[in-house]
């Protein structure tokens, strides 16, 4: 390939799929060390630019210019089909696609659910959680078990399920939705998975408005009331949010941080010897595996020049968080997972106003699980070759379909 | 002398700096930064200067007096 120097059109069509079960495609390094925003192609058509450091993504992620609205021309989709266009534009945005005033109205009311202190109090009700399905895990005389099935999906969307007041029973139905819904194949199978799980959604928030809950859902519905209207549209927009971010990616964190910590014994050794260095293991777990790449694209809203490139209004940029939390510029040595190395400047959870709002009752039940399944099952190991693991190459959001595990 | 302000009207409650200096920082019922003190002391100005520079969208800086 022709090298390409800062602004120029890199030899790069996305998206790329995951080749190393845990590396960042080799073309991501490239890019990065070549400068830090390129342009690509992208496979929907079209070009983007690509910031691939972490300075860089920091910079875009916190400037208010950028738009996060998906609807906008120039957002740069990775499925650019009229469907999926038709379907974006046919809905309410997600707080996610939202900019500005509007972000802010959406999301102010929420945070307060998610503070450390109210998360502090789940504690004990997400520790019962975990040890109930890992009880169940023991039990069974049947091995391997899938630690998918066994215990990385049921946590998270039992917590979630408490935490918004959603019946936990019908969670054979929203996990099969949401793990359709971030799969970049079969575009029909994704817009009805999205379709049913709004209809769903919609149900539940009509039944709540009619017989009110102890939940976070209800208590929306009580603020909105006392603030003079109810928002319908913008509480289904909320749950929907809340529902699917709040267990795909923390089930997947759960599988690729146990095949992280497996596959390196002596950094497993030295978290199961100090329980108190697991909050920095979550972290570096989080910075390495970097499960949601891609998803913090922006559309540029007026001309600028960032990182040394003239970017337009209505051009598109694609923050690779994943190449932004390998930078050695601010990781070094970042192809090492080292629980050590004090991560917390990582980028897995985005940056800016729309960084996770869920991201401290993620960082609480990846801790809780962690410590507590290799405390109780400590010869707990995998039962397939690492390369023989079904990866979600094909996914907005990696991870692992299946997790064989036994001890 | 290192002083910490905070922008209430930018926080987003991400909660980076109560996780990184619980000394300094806590969230109000909203989930909106306070400060606990806004003089940080030998024990915790680093950790102060490091939960400035995760806040997501900038709400935390340090004036130098």
């Amino acid at each position: 390939m022709t090298k390409s120097v800062a602004g120029e059109l890199a030899d790069l069509e996305l998206p790329v799929e995951r080749g190393c079960p845990f590396a960042p495609p080799a073309a991501y390094e490239r890019l990065r060390e070549q400068a830090p925003i390129n342009k690509v192609r992208l496979v929907s058509g079209g070009e983007a630019w690509w910031v691939s450091r972490h300075e860089e993504a920091r910079a875009v992620l916190a400037d208010p210019r950028f738009s996060s609205d998906k609807r906008k021309d120039g957002f740069p989709l990775f499925t650019l089909d009229a469907a999926t266009l038709q379907q974006l534009r046919s809905q309410p945005p997600l707080m996610l696609g939202m900019d500005r005033a509007e972000h802010s109205a959406a999301r102010r009311p929420v945070i307060g659910e998610f503070t450390v202190k109210r998360l502090a109090a789940l504690r004990p009700r997400i520790q019962d959680i975990v040890d109930h399905f890992i009880d169940d895990m023991l039990a069974a005389d049947r091995r391997p078990v899938d630690l998918v099935q066994a215990l990385s999906l049921p946590v998270p969307s039992l917590v979630i399920c408490e935490l918004l007041g959603v019946p936990y029973t019908d969670h054979d139905f929203f996990q099969s939705r949401t793990a359709m819904m971030v799969r970049r194949t079969s575009q029909e199978d994704r817009q009805r998975a999205f379709a049913e799980l709004r209809v769903y959604i919609d149900g539940l928030i009509t039944r709540k408005e009619s017989e009110p809950g102890d939940d976070l859902l209800s208590r929306q519905i009580a603020r909105q009331r006392q603030n003079g209207a109810l928002d319908h549209a913008g509480l289904v927009s909320l749950a929907f949010l809340l529902l699917t971010a709040g267990h795909e990616t923390t089930a997947n964190m759960i599988s690729l941080g146990v095949v992280g910590l497996l596959s390196h014994p002596e950094q497993l050794a030295l978290v199961t010897a100090d329980p108190g260095r697991t909050p920095m293991a979550v972290e570096e777990l989080l910075r390495y595996f970097t499960i949601a790449d891609g998803v913090t694209s922006r559309v540029a809203t007026e001309d600028m020049e960032i990182g040394g490139v003239g970017i337009k209004a209505g051009e598109g940029v694609i923050v690779s968080m994943l190449s932004a939390n390998w930078d050695p510029a601010a990781f070094k040595d970042s192809g090492e997972l080292d629980v050590e190395r004090g991560a917390r400047h990582h980028l897995a959870f985005g940056f800016g106003p729309h960084q996770c709002l869920g991201q401290n009752l993620a960082r609480m039940e990846l801790q809780i699980v962690f410590d507590t399944l290799f405390r109780r099952i400590p010869a707990l190991r995998l039962a397939a070759p690492i390369e023989d693991l079904p990866f979600k190459s094909d996914a907005v959001i990696y991870g692992v379909h299946e997790l064989p595990v036994t001890w | 002398m290192m002083r910490i302000k905070a922008d209430t009207g930018v926080c987003v409650g991400s909660g980076q700096c109560v996780l990184t200096q619980p000394a300094i920082f806590d969230q109000d019922d909203d989930g909106i930064v306070t400060l606990l003190t806004d003089r940080p002391d030998d024990e915790t100005a680093a950790q102060a200067r490091a939960a400035v520079a995760l806040c997501p969208t900038r709400a935390l800086s340090i004036v130098q007096e």
